[in-house]
């Protein structure tokens, strides 16, 4: 269908680049027979919806080949379609982004191909006729535009005087006529009120850059030969070396590691706020490489999220210069093939668009131009990124169905006419978020508020106090901490720590924990064994017992959930029970009326009551008891020669043992 | 009019007072009161394992009780189960929708749990009768996206949603059992407490709020942050929340004082706070940021004393194993990795 060549194969190389390009331009030779041609294909599009989601096809089918894991595998059925919809555009424009790694993905849910369509729709009716008017007008407009956002925008982020010296830019360049800098914007500046994960970041960044370039306190610049004084090095391509910049950093941001700075310093290049001159990896290193800086208008926070048209454009531009430092890298040079193909309908249009550029351009003055094109290659590798270079504008999706502001229009980088409602998204739900409180809200909140105002607060220093001995008591448990015995297993590769924790014969260290609360011996099977053999000793393990009962209550089958309870009931609660357990009256009376519909957690309040008396009670006493004591202490001492020890020495010890333990368990009793 | 005046004024009054009564017992701060403790000195961690397999960005991660298991969702639709120790895949689960984005190990191991874009939670059981994993509940009511889920016992499962609420849902019956509703913004995120009996939320509208199970009702709220709280935890001892927000700060938050103790920062970390773990005496919080590292924090003197770096890709999940010994990274760079 297509009349234009396209390039087969993956690479193309710059002979082929060139002898396509020319073939281009040979095609249509003049500017009526353009116009009639995209003409005829705008009317052939209006008439038929099946045909055009044909074209549609052809078109998405490209990107879709990139799609790597990110595209959906199918159009999944049981998530709200809308939803979906707006997620697999998202996907669609990250497939679009990265180079492809993976098998294509043939299968495009249809919802995604009527979209696509819909926007070939928009554009090609917009004749060139009326283009080089369109641009004429718009080159007025924007300097007007500009200033505005200029006042706008930059409150937060630009300090004074670099917004002055930008203003004085505007004026004092004005002829220049429609570029990157000083080009079309279709709408809105960076919304002030966006607070998205990016753009507090981006915000913070931008502080940071804005004091690095200043004069005073700034990075010391090389200058290049500049033409104009006071523009600011954005304009007339100061560089500066990498050291430089990491000293800075480590000075201004009070870093002691310049390992930090390289960090902090990668993470702004990666965001595009400064590029290395002679790279597409935005990354910063400690040495002479020099960075320039990136023109506020490129900057992340103005949100841009450039469509493949104006990347096409891009790269078709880049095709018709003839200089070696423009020339198109590999994988650009793939990208490029790729979106001939996909935008093989309007690919007379995105040519038309690239050979204007290309005319502005040339009007420029080569040093201004030089520094320009630097800058718009860096824009470029930050939305378009080296594959194997991470995409830093990704955002994640919970985020991104949250933008303030969903009908952004979307702005073109070469001042294509506005997208329209496509960026308009769909699925934006603003409904829980403007929601203003009824007078129902705030009686309950009133009344949340009173709850919170009896709560006790407990007083920091004895907060802090418990924290800290939690921690320490805990300190020697913590394999981060401390180097577990015999080994950490991760390590070593031996798991003997992993099967001793596992054995029923507990190190010295675990047994000691037991000690620390109740809830560190019952987690422990071989502690709340031997703490059921002691209660058992004595006659009083009920408690424990219709605890444990409980606990298993809550995990068994649905179907056995009443007998159990019966069970539960049956043994430790009913009149004449076995092992009846002593319970205040409220919890019984709330125990026997829930028996009447029995549920896992019927036994909640019961359960609660019991485990505090065992707390106050048995557990302290377990705590003192023999078998734990002996315990405790009997792994210090080496089996042999315990077996040396006298049968007097043993008996006297066991005597004096069990006369303490009787007092104790005697005094415990009559309290 | 006047009368949503007068109560919201009556409201206003009662912020004051509670403000007032948090005022009244600070009588010192944590940083001075642990300015006697030991300091902990440098930590610094190794990767010993990178679990490899994912093809697209790793959302979630969980460890099983066991230490050794563990559980990670991505959107390249799969749920796998891992052996950390050998890297081998257990089970790769094909997931219906491929927008997941958290997923749970069962206390028991029996059971896995994930959920997403799909506005539901599905349950899988990985140890059914003839080897296969098969979804065995999809719990559907939310009505937005599910951001994080957490199971309580194999029949029991909390849920939070981008819709703003949490639920408590009976796995068997596969129905709701409660829901816990009251923040004004997405819930991102929650955590349960080592009794099970309360559980706490991280929101979109910058506030944290601690939740009865058994009766619904919101019991405390904890605000203080400037952004989003995308990650919550518990203090191990189960009296104090801690909380990673998009604002670039970690803050740690007590039940008993009802305010904020303390918070983590530092003017060289730009980026968001994704995700975080305490160790296992708590002394130190990992927090993993969208600056593709991992910062390690003194929870008592607030600095940082360790960093994980690896990752290519912002780090999206970390947990630390229930025995301490491993702290365990996912990455939207698709790997996992393990660390000690």
């Amino acid at each position: 269908m297509s009349d234009y060549p396209v390039l087969a194969g993956a690479t193309a190389t710059r002979k082929e680049q060139s002898r396509a390009s020319a073939q281009l331009g040979r095609v249509r030779s003049t500017r009526s027979q353009r116009q009639a041609a995209v003409m005829a294909e705008a009317q052939r599009r209006r008439e038929g919806e099946e045909w055009e989601e044909q074209g549609g096809a052809e078109e998405t089918e490209a990107p879709k080949e990139e799609a790597p894991k990110e595209a959906p595998k199918e159009a999944p059925k049981e998530a709200p379609k809308e939803e979906l919809k707006e997620a697999q555009k998202e996907a669609q424009k990250e497939a679009q982004k990265e180079a492809p790694k993976e098998e294509a993905q043939k299968e495009a849910p249809k919802e995604e191909l009527k979209e696509a369509p819909k926007e070939e729709l928009k554009e090609a009716p917009k004749e060139e006729a009326q283009k080089e008017a369109q641009k004429e007008a718009q080159k007025e407009a924007p300097k007007e535009e500009l200033k505005e956002e200029l006042k706008e925008a930059p409150k937060e982020e630009l300090k004074e005087a670099p917004k002055e010296e930008l203003k004085e830019a505007q004026t004092e360049a004005p002829q220049t006529p429609t570029r990157p800098l000083l080009a079309t914007r279709s709408t809105s500046s960076a919304d002030p009120d966006d607070d998205s994960p990016n753009m507090i970041v981006y915000r913070k960044i931008e502080d940071i850059v804005t004091r690095i370039q200043d004069e005073t306190e700034g990075v010391p610049i090389r200058t290049v030969k500049s033409f104009m004084t006071k523009i600011p090095s954005v304009v007339t391509g100061e560089e500066c070396e990498g050291t430089d910049i990491v000293q800075w950093l480590m000075k201004n941001l009070s870093m002691d590691d310049p390992a930090e700075a390289m960090h902090i310093g990668s993470l702004i290049a990666a965001q595009g706020y400064f590029f290395p001159i002679s790279d597409h990896v935005l990354c910063l290193k400690d040495d002479g490489t020099f960075y320039r800086f990136q023109a506020p208008y490129f900057w992340p926070s103005n949100c841009w999220e450039p469509e493949n048209t104006d990347y096409a454009i891009y790269l078709c531009k880049r095709t018709m210069q003839n200089k070696t430092r423009l020339e198109l890298a590999d994988y650009e040079a793939e990208n490029l093939a790729r979106l001939q193909r996909a935008f093989a309908r309007k690919w007379e249009f995105i040519y038309m668009q690239a050979e204007a550029q290309v005319k502005i351009d040339r009007k420029k003055d080569k040093t201004e131009r030089k520094i320009l094109d630097s800058q718009e290659r860096a824009f470029w590798d930050v939305h378009r990124p080296v594959p194997g270079c991470v995409n830093t504008t990704e955002m994640d999706i919970r985020k991104c169905r949250r933008m303030k502001n969903p009908h952004r229009v979307k702005k073109s980088v070469y001042g294509l006419a506005e997208e329209g409602t496509q960026s308009h998204s769909p699925v934006h739900t603003p409904s829980h978020h403007s929601r203003k409180g009824t007078r129902e809200d705030v009686e309950k909140e009133i009344l949340f508020l009173n709850t919170q105002l009896d709560r006790h607060c407990m007083k920091m220093s004895k907060v802090a106090e418990s924290l800290i001995s939690y921690t320490e008591q805990y300190m020697e448990y913590d394999p981060f901490m401390t180097s577990p015995e015999p080994s950490n297993p991760w390590t070593s590769d031996d798991p003997t720590f992993w099967d001793l924790e596992a054995s029923k014969e507990p190190s010295q260290q675990r047994v000691k924990k037991w000690a620390f609360s109740l809830e560190e011996a019952l987690k422990d099977p071989a502690g709340h064994e031997l703490f059921l053999k002691f209660l058992e000793s004595e006659f009083s393990s009920e408690n424990l017992r219709f605890w444990l009962a409980v606990q298993d209550l809550k995990r068994v089958p649905q179907q056995e959930v009443a007998q159990r309870a019966q069970d539960i009931w049956a043994e430790f609660l009913a009149e004449g029970a076995p092992s009846s357990i002593n319970l205040d009256s409220h919890s019984y009376e709330r125990a026997s009326h829930n028996l009447k519909d029995p549920g896992r957690y019927c036994y909640e309040d019961a359960q609660d009551h019991i485990y505090k008396l065992m707390k106050s009670d048995s557990y302290t006493r377990f705590l003192r008891s023999n078998v734990y004591q002996d315990l405790l202490m009997a792994r210090k001492k080496p089996e042999t020669e315990q077996g040396r020890r006298t049968s007097l020495e043993k008996f006297t010890r066991s005597v004096g043992k069990s006369l303490t333990g009787k007092r104790l368990t005697g005094l415990m009793q009559s309290s | 009019m006047g009368e949503m005046e007068q109560l919201r004024k009556e409201a206003d009054a009662l912020k004051d007072q509670i403000t007032a009564a948090r005022k009244a017992v600070q009588d010192t701060t944590l940083e001075e009161a642990a300015a006697g403790v030991a300091v902990v000195g440098r930590v610094q961690m190794k990767t010993r394992k990178t679990l490899r397999g994912h093809l697209a960005k790793i959302y979630a991660m969980h460890w099983a009780t066991d230490s050794k298991l563990c559980v990670s969702a991505s959107q390249d639709g799969k749920l796998i189960v891992w052996d950390s120790i050998t890297t081998n895949k257990v089970n790769a689960i094909p997931l219906k929708s491929s927008w997941v984005m958290t997923c749970a190990y069962a206390p028991s191991g029996n059971l896995v749990a994930c959920g997403g874009l799909d506005n539901m939670c599905s349950i899988y059981n990985l140890k059914g009768k003839d080897g296969n994993v098969k979804v065995m509940r999809e719990l559907a009511a939310h009505t937005g996206y599910l951001s994080c889920c957490r199971f309580i016992s194999d029949t029991e499962i909390i849920t939070s949603s981008g819709d703003c609420t949490c639920i408590l849902w009976d796995i068997e019956t596969g129905t709701q059992k409660t829901s816990f509703a009251g923040h004004q913004g997405d819930c991102m995120s929650l955590a349960v407490s080592p009794d099970f009996s309360y559980f706490i939320s991280g929101a979109c509208d910058f506030t944290a709020k601690l939740w009865d199970i058994r009766d619904g009702n919101c019991r405390q709220t904890f605000a203080g942050h400037e952004s989003d709280i995308n990650a919550i935890g518990f203090f191990p001892n189960g009296q104090a929340v801690i909380t990673g927000s998009d604002d670039a700060t970690c803050k740690l938050y007590d039940l008993r004082a009802d305010q904020e103790l303390i918070t983590y920062q530092d003017s060289s970390i730009m980026c968001g706070v994704t995700s975080l773990a305490p160790s296992l005496s708590g002394r130190l919080i990992l927090a993993g940021y969208d600056d593709f590292n991992v910062n390690i924090w003194d929870s008592l003197k607030a600095e940082r004393v360790g960093a994980l770096a690896g990752h290519d890709n912002r780090v999206s999940c970390i947990g630390v194993s229930a025995d301490g010994m491993a702290c365990c990274t996912g990455s939207w760079d698709s790997f996992l990795k393990i660390w000690n």
